[in-house]
């Protein structure tokens, strides 16, 4: 099992949930950072006050996913935000010791295989 | 001249000018948060160029004596345009109350062309609109052109103002072309409560619009006034009722629209109707605008705001029912076709087509003479970004965190500060 940490463009995160719906990944945590990655400034002025704004907007996700899934979901990331600007941002995979589903409380790889709607639902 | 014309004058005209606030705030809660500036500016900046182009020549061409097509050069710079009577208030009056139009007409196309224009090209563009497209149109009904011959009626600008500007907006809207985004990802509205406020305040600066088009404090006026009140009320209501049918829900978006199509649509007939037939003008008028609207989002056309279905098609109608609806006991000037004179219909029909079919020409062309020397659109990565930031230099919601002082070396001052964090050579992030 690994987390997939994902920092995109937030203009771009439309474009990186298709293709990670597309190829089948649906569980995933997404917030509003902030964050430097040595894109070219930006500088802004209000009235006498010019600043250097650093920080970039980004949205970043996290995914978690088991082994076979880490290299479609990489790629889909890859594919989806790059724009090929400076900017673009990183992906990181990390080792996961341990995944839970809050709702059944199935561990590790069956936490994070989606649920079959119909079974689960009314079956 | 009369003291109380002068003061309703001085009022109605600071009303109206409140409408392009007004209008940035309805238009800039409809885009995305990284656009709210640039489009709440292309409102605003049309209070100074436009502003200034029409005490240049704007009101000569509309306003002085000249052909049935276009007023002279006499008036240019407000030649001879002074504190005489013009009416019953001052020329010089007369000639603001007008220009408070002309800037609204042309910020009212902006919402066509919204997070996607070159803000440099923009103004060149409202500037020369306001001078080839306006000032014509508005000389032909109203300063003594063609139209106004031939008895079209157009109490406050249903044609002159809303299906000239809704002409003018489907045509940029094709020049331009759609947002990079458009039909391919949902673009909501960044702040619906701006909206909300904006629709407000564009109905408080609408009695100014209308009721001061009588250019006198008199009956005229009030009747035109509680027609302002009622038809977008009458609009309101059948709006909030569509919804309702249609979708189980108010929607606070379509209440806003709602009252401002109901505006449209009153402003041609609103001296020239009675009360109840205001009313009824206001609830017809919703269901094209209404029904417009459903189905302009599913084409490609990229009217971002949807100034052909609001303004375009409202003013169409409002000056349509004028012809159907005016009354002789209320106007004392033209029947319409139910008070038995079904020629007024046929000539309101003609001033609109010859405002539209105008408008989109002369729109297009400029657009066009524009797009020659320089491009309109900002390129996608810009787009991406927000107009805000690379257009303006500054974000409607900005934060401090990251934000580094420049100082400019002024006399003695230092240098400007290093970064706090410049870019690292290796592994810079985190």
């Amino acid at each position: 099992m690994k987390l997939v940490v994902a920092v995109v463009r937030p203009d771009k995160l439309n474009d990186v949930l298709e293709a990670l719906f597309r190829c089948d990944v649906q569980g995933l945590t997404i917030s509003r950072v902030q964050g430097h990655g040595g894109e070219t400034e930006r500088v802004e002025t209000y009235r006498g006050t010019t600043v250097k704004m650093e920080l970039q907007e980004k949205v970043r996700l996290d995914i978690g996913v088991s082994d076979h899934f880490v290299e479609p979901t990489v790629k889909a990331v890859l594919a989806a935000a790059r724009t090929g600007e400076v900017g673009d941002g990183k992906i990181f995979v990390l080792p996961v010791e341990k995944i839970y589903r809050i709702r059944t409380g199935e561990e590790d790889r069956a936490a994070v295989t989606p649920v079959q709607v119909v079974a689960a639902g009314r079956a | 001249m009369s003291a109380p014309d002068i003061a309703w004058m001085l009022v109605a005209t600071a009303l109206v000018l409140l409408m392009t606030p007004a209008l940035a705030l309805f238009y800039g809660g409809l885009v995305r948060s990284k656009n709210a500036l640039n489009t709440m500016m292309m409102s605003v900046a049309a209070l100074g160029f436009v502003g200034v182009a029409w005490a240049a020549v704007g009101y000569s061409l509309a306003f002085s004596e000249g052909t049935p097509l276009l007023g002279g050069l006499s008036r240019g710079f407000l030649s001879g345009v002074g504190l005489e009577a013009q009416g019953t208030i001052p020329h010089l009056l007369f000639m603001a109350y007008q220009g408070t139009f002309a800037i609204i007409t042309a910020a009212l196309v902006s919402g066509a062309i919204v997070e996607r224009m070159r803000f440099a090209v923009y103004l060149a563009f409202i500037t020369l609109w306001s001078i080839v497209v306006y000032a014509p149109v508005a000389h032909w009904v109203w300063g003594g052109g063609f139209l106004a011959k031939m008895g079209t009626l157009d109490f406050a600008g249903g044609t002159v103002v809303h299906v000239n500007a809704g002409a003018a907006a489907l045509v940029a809207a094709l020049v331009l072309g759609g947002r990079k985004d458009h039909a391919r990802q949902a673009i909501l509205p960044h702040s619906v409560p701006f909206t909300l406020l904006g629709a407000g305040l564009l109905w408080f600066g609408w009695f100014g619009f209308n009721a001061g088009s009588a250019l006198a404090a008199n009956e005229t006026a009030a009747l035109a006034f509680v027609n302002t009140m009622l038809a977008p009320a009458g609009t309101l209501v059948v709006w909030t009722l569509l919804d309702l049918v249609r979708t189980g829900k108010a929607t606070a978006v379509g209440a806003a629209t709602g009252i401002v199509v109901g505006l449209v649509a009153i402003t041609p007939a609103a001296g020239f109707v009675g009360p109840m037939a205001a009313l009824a003008l206001g609830m017809v008028a919703t269901f094209p605008s209404y029904y417009a609207l459903l189905y302009r989002a599913r084409t490609r056309l990229d009217d971002s705001l949807d100034v052909v279905a609001a303004h375009g098609l409202g003013g169409t109608v409002g000056a349509l029912l004028t012809g159907v609806l005016a009354s002789k006991a209320w106007n004392g000037t033209a029947d319409g076709l139910l008070h038995g004179n079904p020629a007024q219909l046929a000539v309101q029909a003609l001033g609109v087509l010859a405002a539209a079919a105008y408008s989109a020409g002369a729109s297009f062309l400029l657009l066009k003479a524009i797009a020659l020397v320089v491009p309109l659109k900002v390129d996608r990565r810009e787009e991406g970004l927000g107009l805000d930031v690379n257009q303006h230099g500054e974000e409607a919601y900005a934060r401090d965190e990251g934000a580094i002082l420049i100082l400019e070396p002024v006399g003695d001052q230092g240098p400007t500060p290093v970064p706090a964090f410049a870019p690292a050579a290796e592994g810079g992030r985190g």
